[in-house]
């Protein structure tokens, strides 16, 4: 590129001015990373929900349980493969801010329906093999500092008591937006252990179906199976069920998506004002760029290019500086947010931005150089 | 010894096209801070005005929640006769309350909400104070009927005066709104906790909590003392306000964490287009400030001159952010409360300190900015910047 | 009167003896002035002559206190202004020089009122005695029907003419000047001309002038070369 050196000149003439140029398009995407990755976080159980799980709840409540005599009738209707179910503990460890998920799972058909939970062969058999066995997903697990082998102490609050476990394993999730903050005991421990009018029924049932089949048909047949019964059901698909929580949490994408407008206008301005600025105080120069020989359009090639070069070298720095966060900084909030993860689709996105933004703010001050007529920049002299 | 101010302000206007800049990029900062702050600020005080700060709750000794408290007949019946316990023309202000979930469609989405269902005494109107019907009427002992909040009157689907609902096998119908002044309880339905039992397969006198009005709100550390002494009793008494305040943390420091986080980052952001823009002008009028100093000015006279107007320009970005704000006062919105584990709708509620502490935000936006390119406005070498065409 | 060389006499206004300025640029050193000797008595008004580069506005800056040199010492009105510290060079410029320069120098968003009512902020007056000084010194240049218009409403001229007015309100003990007419028209140079003669003659202010023109120089008591560096006459 032998018009580097002409390139690196004008950009390095007011150093500080492009460093803040720079500086600005960096925090702006440094921002856009940071929003990207809480919409993905808040919506990342939506990601990840299996495309072909259902979740069966009473109809009546979310907190109301269904009876383990159902998970017979829901195995043997016509499209489902297989059935697990659990149980939400709802306790606390150590202290009320101290919030992760527990379950009580069912030991013999849990590793199945989730095979995005990884653990090996020794640890999912020795969870089968002790009745007080649990097992916790890293995030949980460097959250606390646990290993394998410590006896983790629960305070039971729908299940009173001073309840404790025995950790024989720490999960991964196969992709970066698997969920591994929750935690997992024995349904028949709880079951064993738990106050008598617990007893026989079940929090939730999962269930896959077959490939092929209908989900929201089958659903529909799942319910209609237990109307009119005490115990009344409602089976969505995973997805749909965990977008309603996410639905729930309301207006977040919409603000993320305002903010992010804010910033992005913003910035336009910035930028642009920067370029318009520089360009004005070069009107000698380009002039005599023009004298000299060089094309109209060369000129607003040369705007462009600064605009672009500058756009990208602080947007790149941006995103980069947004992933380093989501890896060495992690969760903002201290474990409300379990996956915390800038994605490549994110990435990706972010450095369109910045080259559409460079385009933006450039184009312009590029045009007017490519108007500006020799005669009357040196008259301006 | 000073420049005269005309001389900034005259400045900054004739320049504005190059200050908007920096005015906007500050206005954009300083309007998103108070959003977010006012999100925050509007859940917590939604929740903590749903109590009241003579009302004691009683819940299981500890139970983390409402949802996961027992409360017994009798155990309410034990501390009926408190002489702590206000007396109202039908007996003691004692409503034993039970609260549970219910699926129901939200009307923007269709989707499920978890809504908040609370089983209360007939006589809960006389105990929760600021409970107000706007329409309709409370329901009757022992009558499938419902009293819904104002706003959960806009959140969910079919919740229209008269209308009926169907949960849990039944056919219940809605006789009245409650006005509760933007408190949780708005956003809940009540009816009775005799005929919400069954539907929740709970036996009767069975609760979660009690809600008690005090004598006094001096009257807590007896009652508590009381509670404490009774063999029969494992219960906890805590005053109505604080337990909301509890109830409500993990959410407002989640909000309130990622938004000082967004505003910040976005308040570097409006510094560095606020310092981009006084360099520019130091550039421009670098004859301007050699020809002050020349005049005899001091250093100090420039460096204040140019700070001024960073602060003139953050100022107004500042007042416009907080223009930009202000509109949301009052607007609902709602979130699931992971604590309660059900939908709450509460306001923005952007508070005159909350503008206060924006104009802060935005002068100090407006002295980091100002101050870098002030000083090299003061340190301009005269003789040179003289010469220089 | 004005003499090169100085033999220290002590009723000369302003004195220079032994002064030089070199510049360092990178490797190189530039010897702007070398060795000037110099004395010019109250009421003289003296023109600067010479090439581009012969050091003219290095001169008249190391004069009026807006730069220091590199060796020598400068004496006006009994101050060695070349021992002051910068605050206190700052406050003695204030006192005592009046400014103006080939661009006007003006602020373009005061107006001509608020640009000569500059100098009059660095002193105790209160308000009204600082207008009255600037309606007086706007009269003398003639030009107070105009004081509200900023220097973007005025011609090159009048402009010049303000700045001489700002150059004068405070009293100051002499004025410098550099290449005032510099920017202007045949017939406005001979107006400010005129204005500094009348200066010197009836208000009896001490004026140094760098010019290129020499007709401008003609209207100087005395005229004095500088030609790499060096003074003659």
């Amino acid at each position: 590129m032998k018009y580097l050196p002409l390139l690196l000149a004008n950009l390095t003439r007011r150093k500080v001015r492009t460093i803040l140029t720079v500086g600005s398009f960096a925090v702006a995407l440094f921002l856009f990373g940071l929003l990207y990755t809480i919409r993905a976080s808040f919506n990342q159980g939506i990601e990840a929900a299996g495309a072909d799980r259902l979740v069966v709840i009473n109809k009546v409540s979310l907190i109301q349980p269904l009876p383990l005599a159902y998970r017979d009738r829901i195995q043997r209707t016509p499209g489902i493969k297989e059935v697990t179910y659990a149980n939400w503990f709802g306790g606390v460890y150590q202290d009320e801010k101290n919030f992760f998920a527990q379950f009580a799972v069912d030991h013999s058909t849990w590793r199945a329906m989730y095979p995005e939970f990884l653990l090996s062969e020794k640890e999912w058999s020795d969870f089968s093999a002790s009745r007080t066995a649990c097992i916790a997903g890293e995030f949980t697990a460097k959250r606390f500092g646990w290993k394998v082998g410590d006896r983790i102490p629960v305070r039971g609050v729908i299940y009173p008591g001073a309840w404790e476990f025995d950790l024989v394993g720490i999960y991964k999730g196969a992709r970066p937006q698997d969920d591994t903050s929750q935690f997992w005991f024995r349904w028949d421990y709880l079951q064993e252990n738990g106050p008598p009018w617990t007893k026989g029924y079940v929090g939730w049932y999962v269930a896959r179906m077959n490939a092929g089949e209908d989900m929201a048909a089958l659903a529909s047949k799942l319910d209609e199976s237990f109307a009119n019964s005490t115990w009344e059901t409602r089976t969505q698909s995973e997805q749909f069920f965990m977008a309603s929580f996410v639905k729930q949490m309301g207006n977040i994408e919409f603000l993320m998506v305002t903010i992010g407008s804010v910033v992005f206008f913003t910035l336009l301005l910035v930028t642009g004002n920067s370029m318009a600025m520089s360009v004005r105080e070069r009107t000698g120069e380009l002039a005599v760029l023009k004298a000299v020989g060089f094309t109209d359009t060369f000129v607003l090639g040369l705007v462009m290019t600064e605009s672009l070069l500058i756009a990208v070298v602080g947007g790149g720095l941006g995103i980069l500086a947004a992933k380093a966060f989501t890896v060495f900084g992690g969760d903002p909030t201290g474990g409300l947010l379990p996956v915390f993860y800038l994605s490549m689709v994110g990435i990706v996105s972010g450095l369109v931005a910045t080259v559409l933004v460079g385009v933006a703010a450039g184009l312009l001050p590029a045009l007017s150089a490519r108007r500006l007529q020799v005669v009357q920049a040196f008259r301006r002299l | 010894m000073a420049l005269p101010l005309v001389y900034n302000i005259e400045s900054v206007r004739t320049r504005w096209r190059t200050t908007i800049v920096a005015v906007l990029g500050i206005a954009g900062s300083v309007g998103v801070f108070i959003a977010m702050l006012a999100l925050a600020f509007g859940f917590k005080a939604a929740l903590v005005s749903s109590g009241s700060k003579d009302n004691a709750m009683i819940r299981r000794a500890g139970a983390t929640s409402e949802m996961d408290s027992v409360v017994t007949l009798e155990d309410v019946r034990a501390l009926e006769d408190a002489q702590e316990v206000a007396r109202g023309s039908s007996g003691p202000l004692v409503s034993p309350e039970m609260v549970v979930v219910a699926n129901l469609p939200l009307k923007a989405t269709g989707t499920d909400a978890n809504v908040q269902v609370r089983g209360v005494s007939p006589r809960a109107l006389e105990v929760h104070r600021g409970v107000k019907l706007i329409e309709g009427e409370f329901f009757k002992p022992s009558m499938f009927q419902l009293v819904v909040g104002k706003y959960a009157v806009k959140t969910y689907a079919g919740m229209g005066l008269g209308r009926t609902l169907r949960f849990g096998g039944s056919d219940w119908t809605i006789v009245g709104v409650m006005d509760t002044g933007g408190s949780a309880f708005d956003s809940e339905i009540w009816c009775d906790s005799n005929l919400l039992a069954p539907v929740y397969q709970r036996p009767l006198n069975i609760f979660q909590s009690a809600t008690v009005r005090l004598t006094s709100e001096s009257a807590l550390g007896p009652l508590q003392d009381r509670a404490k002494g009774d063999p029969r009793l494992q219960v906890q008494v805590e005053r109505e306000t604080a337990y909301y305040e509890k109830a409500s943390s993990m959410l407002t420091n989640l909000i309130l964490g990622l938004g000082t986080l967004v505003a910040t980052i976005m308040g570097v952001g409006a510094v560095f287009a606020a310092l981009n823009t006084m360099y520019a002008a130091v550039a421009e009028r670098s004859r301007e400030i050699a020809t002050i100093r020349a005049l005899g000015f001091s250093e100090t006279a420039v460096i204040v001159a140019f700070l001024f107007e960073a602060l003139l320009i953050a100022a107004a970005g500042g007042v416009i952010g907080c223009i930009g704000a202000l509109p949301l006062n009052g607007i609902t919105t709602g979130t699931m409360n992971f604590q309660t584990f059900s939908h709450m709708s509460f306001a923005f509620r952007v508070t005159p300190g909350l503008l206060g502490f924006g104009m802060i935000f935005a002068l100090l936006m407006g002295v980091l900015g100002g101050l870098p390119p002030a000083w090299r406005a003061s340190r301009l070498p005269i003789t040179v910047a003289l010469r220089d065409l | 009167m004005v003499k090169i060389g100085s033999n220290g006499s002590s009723s000369s206004l302003v004195v220079a003896r032994d002064v030089s300025k070199t510049y360092h640029r990178g490797s190189e050193d530039l010897h702007v002035l070398q060795g000037i000797n110099l004395q010019i008595d109250a009421g003289d008004f003296v023109a600067f002559m010479g090439p581009s580069g012969s050091g003219k506005t290095t001169l008249l800056n190391l004069l009026g206190g807006l730069d220091v040199p590199s060796t020598g010492s400068i004496i006006v009105a009994g101050d060695e202004i070349t021992r002051l510290s910068g605050p206190r060079l700052t406050q003695w410029r204030a006192r005592h020089v009046g400014f103006i320069f080939q661009m006007y120098n003006l602020l373009p968003v005061l107006s001509a009122f608020r640009n000569v009512e500059l100098p009059l902020l660095l002193t105790s007056l209160s308000s009204d005695e600082r207008r009255k000084r600037v309606e007086t010194a706007l009269r003398v240049v003639n030009l107070q029907e105009r004081m509200n218009h900023k220097p973007g409403e005025l011609s090159g001229g009048q402009q010049q003419r303000v700045a001489i007015a700002r150059a004068i309100v405070a009293d100051p003990t002499f004025l410098l000047c550099d290449e005032p007419t510099g920017d202007l028209d045949r017939k406005s140079a001979d107006e400010i001309l005129e204005l500094l003669e009348l200066l010197v003659r009836d208000f009896k202010k001490t004026v140094l002038m760098v010019t290129h023109d020499p007709r401008a120089a003609e209207r100087a008591h005395a005229t004095l070369h500088l030609d790499k560096g060096l003074l003659t006459q």
